[in-house]
């Protein structure tokens, strides 16, 4: 009986593992290979598309706008967020349950949603298409992120320590820059990161809030309208190594951090 | 015990901390949500009040459809999401060796973190005509013409499920592992198989956390544009797709904002409906 | 007669609706080590977070060294408070801990490394220094925290149950090495407790606490013999407690009606008085051949044998309602069931009113 569980369990973990990967296999590999349609039979390796993709300024430039959009956003939804969850986790305010439940809200509507309203009101407002438009709406996504993460890490412990170091002499300011902080770094990098990540990876608000300049998922959106093309797989496989070196950064320095 | 402000500036800080946030997200969140609500009772074409871009919903069958085949394809794939994660999650938790357990759960939700319109794009090369499954199906002759795969609402369903399983595995497994082994050995010792212990104990204790799990498949799975329009084409028209239509080639904010607000309606009536489970899981 | 340091003046705080301290006023003397004793929910810790700062009470006055502190911050007061669960900053190594409010008054580098080194190794860290806090054991924390309050010297230390976290045996052990701490700085320490041994052991004041009020405070030797209320005398160790009437009272000596019979005993007390007479455990003997005052017979329903001693409950057989709690030599021979006569001295029973 253990054994059959035992063996069933491989071959079901072996076939999930199968169909998760398959796809970005699929994406890898026929970005490798020098012909102009990304299907079989595969006809060996080539860094043709790579060399297409790099030389693509819309591509690059897009690339670099979908950073600096990405870190100044999460930099503000961070900042934003933290300052908040502090000030929620350290002093009795009336109506908290209510104003952090505001905060929160964001977090249950979907992305095409948020998108639509800041639309509507940027339009309304004559506030014209922009990477700054989008931007703001990434921080409408993260900033709720931000501060729940932030917030449930804020325990009485958190708070003791501060009080400490207020009663050995420490003005707020120093208490803020030397205690609370350093002392919630990981909480605030992973609310970073995360944010990071996911207004990097961000379509449908960028791709209703901008117009020429623009972030690298609607760009590789505007390549999908020539349909099946190697130099979508080079991209697709240069966003992914991306990620992988992201995730494989944050996995090591953040969670490997944990007091032994 | 309360942190009592002592001096007069503690009054002023602590709203000095939360007003920023506080007052992005009423500028730009509920501000829009508001003209959002303004926009949809407007006429397309003049401007002036209308109710008629509420009524066309209901009186277009085409429009109405899109919300059925939204409501039919976010069920499918909630439901073969969980029903695919969660052995998956139980095999990584309880079979798998503890010291191989984070490397195998990192590495089946690696896919997760590449962008999301490249994976739906991936699907599409594995799917199409010419495509993997098609060349390894006429290649080994059990086919001879290649099956309609993309542009259907299996493409669509295919691509979500993918994207939902390792959401799903990724909460699944830190709810079974949450769950103290005390438990399990408690039923064993009192003399509970291995089925039963399952049935009777891990199953109904992670249950809280699967009905959250799915909740949150059904929000994210029915508010995206990006999977049906790759995977699924114009074929068959879910209401994100509809949504972005009415934007795209008719510039029709006002009809886009009231079948914004219609989506919004019906996941607000789903969370309703599920926060008698929702909420066991806070309490 | 000198100021006293601290001087806490009908002090009464409220929580919402709730009233956690009761019109409580306290003086405590410089270098003194005054124990706040009291079940949870007495008050203990409202007073001693007013003692440092934390929390402003909502009517009464505190005056450390004469001065006028109700709300003046933490940061600005001659207190220094020990945390319950130590609130050592875990980014940073126990030197840094430990220099932190030097720093923070403006002491440079070098002075700070020094004085930080100097209070570690008076509470025994010496080489800790460039540990981190979660590298150390809960009884090493706990003195990283010590060393961290003391280095600053403050006047007055607050204690918030510091020894709550540790396990039996190192609480008795730290509890030696806090005296002995303290005896050397010099420094007042306020400690706040609910274990009666630690407050018997430590403390130069013992201070009793309960509903918010302060129900006695004194040296412990005298608060454990001659306690001031009912409560004291069943919180700080046990008691038997027999409740009565005055029916006679002459030449300084009265005499009260028991459910056991008459007691007579020396007081002042006017006839119709309604008193509680209170008996230690160790004070109760058992059998024929005992004190000079006769409490009935008991049949004992519970031993328990503790190492050194007995521990005996029984039940008056002239009133079942009545418990009877004694401390007997590890050779006494009473079983459960044994039917026994019990007596005391009478300069043994202690006479409270209330």
């Amino acid at each position: 009986m253990r054994r059959i569980v035992r063996i069933a369990s491989w071959l079901y973990a072996i076939a999930v593992y199968g169909f998760i990967f398959l796809p970005v296999v699929v994406l890898v590999l026929f970005s490798l290979q020098a012909t102009s349609f990304p299907i079989p039979p595969f006809t060996g390796p080539s860094l043709r598309w790579y060399d297409a993709v790099l030389s693509d300024v819309r591509l690059t430039s897009a690339l670099v706008n979908s950073l600096l959009v990405a870190s100044i956003s999460s930099l503000a939804a961070v900042t934003l967020g933290f300052l908040s969850a502090w000030g929620f986790a350290r002093f009795v305010l009336p109506g908290s349950g209510l104003l952090r439940g505001l905060i929160t809200l964001p977090l249950t509507v979907s992305y095409l949603i948020i998108g639509m309203g800041l639309l509507v009101l940027f339009n309304w407002a004559g506030v014209p298409k922009s990477l700054l438009a989008a931007g703001i709406g990434h921080v409408v996504i993260n900033l709720p992120l931000c501060f729940a993460i932030i917030y449930s890490q804020m325990g009485d412990h958190q708070i003791n320590i501060e009080r400490a170091a207020r009663d050995l002499g420490a003005p707020e300011w120093k208490v803020l820059l030397l205690i609370t902080v350093p002392v919630m770094a990981p909480a605030i990098f992973a609310g970073f990161f995360l944010s990071m990540t996911f207004s990097w990876d961000e379509f449908v608000i960028s791709f209703l809030l901008t117009r020429f300049d623009t972030t690298l998922p609607v760009e590789i959106w505007n390549l999908l309208r020539s349909g099946l093309n190697p130099k979508t797989n080079a991209v697709g496989s240069l966003v992914f190594a991306v990620s992988i070196v992201l995730v494989v950064f944050f996995e090591l320095t953040l969670l490997r951090r944990k007091p032994a | 015990m309360s942190t009592s402000a002592n001096n007069g500036h503690a009054r002023a800080l602590p709203w000095a901390l939360v007003t920023p946030a506080l007052g992005w997200t009423l500028l730009f969140f509920v501000l829009p949500f508001i003209a959002m609500g303004f926009s949809s009772l407007t006429a397309h074409e003049g401007g002036g009040f209308t109710a008629s871009n509420y009524s066309q919903f209901f009186t277009n069958p085409s429009y109405w459809q899109a919300m059925v085949n939204s409501l039919e394809v976010t069920a499918i794939v909630t439901v073969i999401s969980v029903l695919l994660a969660y052995p998956f999650a139980w095999i990584l938790a309880e079979q798998v060796p503890e010291r191989w357990q984070r490397l195998a759960l990192m590495l089946a939700v690696l896919p997760f973190w590449t962008s999301y319109v490249v994976r739906s794009y991936s699907w599409l090369l594995v799917l199409a005509q010419n495509g993997v499954i098609n060349r390894a199906l006429t290649g080994s002759g059990l086919i001879s013409e290649p099956l309609q795969l993309a542009n259907t609402r299996f493409a669509t369903v295919t691509g979500f499920v993918h994207f939902f399983v390792m959401l799903l595995t990724l909460t699944i497994f830190a709810n079974l592992k949450q769950l103290s082994p005390s438990y399990r050995k408690a039923a064993a010792d009192l003399g509970a198989g291995p089925v039963r212990t399952f049935l009777d104990v891990v199953l109904p204790l992670t249950l809280p956390g699967i009905m959250v799990g799915a909740f949150l498949t059904f929000v994210l799975c029915i508010g995206d544009y990006i999977t049906p329009q790759i995977l699924g084409g114009n074929n068959e028209l879910l209401m994100p797709q509809l949504v972005m239509m009415q934007i795209g080639r008719r510039g029709d904010f006002p009809l886009a904002s009231a079948l914004s607000i219609i989506l919004m309606a019906v996941v607000t009536i789903a969370y309703l409906a599920c926060a008698r489970w929702l909420k066991i899981e806070r309490a | 007669m000198s100021a006293p340091l601290v001087d806490i003046s009908s002090v009464s705080h409220r929580f919402g609706q709730h009233t956690v301290l009761k019109d409580v006023s306290l003086r405590i003397e410089p270098g003194s080590y005054t124990i706040l004793l009291g079940p949870s929910g007495s008050g203990k810790t409202t007073l001693l977070s007013i003692l440092g700062g934390f929390v402003t009470p909502s009517e009464g006055k505190v005056f450390i060294r004469g001065e006028d502190c109700t709300s003046v911050p933490p940061a600005k007061r001659p207190t220094t408070t020990v945390f319950q669960d130590y609130a050592l900053f875990p980014h940073m190594s126990v030197g840094g801990n430990v220099g932190f409010g030097l720093r923070m008054q403006g002491v440079d580098g070098t002075t700070r490394a020094a004085k930080a080194r100097e209070a570690l190794a008076l509470v025994g860290l010496a080489a800790a220094f460039d540990k981190k806090p979660h590298q150390l054991s809960g009884g090493q924390r706990q003195r990283v925290a010590l060393a961290r309050a003391l280095v600053i010297e403050p006047a007055v230390l607050l204690l918030d149950e510091p020894l709550g976290a540790l396990d039996l045996k190192l609480r008795r052990q730290m509890q030696d090495e806090l005296k002995a701490i303290q005896k050397r700085v010099g420094t007042a320490f306020i400690h706040v407790t609910h274990d009666q041994e630690e407050a018997m052991a430590l403390a130069d004041h013992c201070v009793v606490m309960n509903d918010g009020r302060i129900e006695d405070e004194g040296p412990p030797e005298r608060v454990y013999a001659r306690p001031a209320t009912c409560f004291s005398a069943t919180f700080m160790g046990e008691s038997t407690i027999l409740a009565g009437t005055v029916t006679q009272a002459k030449e300084r000596t009265n005499t009260v009606a028991t459910p056991v019979g008459p007691v007579s005993l020396p007081g002042a007390l006017p006839v119709g008085s309604a008193v509680v007479l209170a008996i230690r455990p160790e004070h109760l003997v058992f059998g024929e051949t005992g004190g000079s005052v006769k409490l009935g017979t008991v049949e004992v329903s519970d031993v328990v044998f503790q190492g050194s001693f007995k521990r005996v409950l029984a039940v008056s057989v002239e009133d079942p309602s009545l418990h009877f709690i004694a401390r007997l030599p590890a050779t006494a021979t009473v079983r459960p069931g044994d039917m026994v006569a019990v007596s005391c001295d009478t300069d043994q029973i202690i006479l409270l009113t209330h």
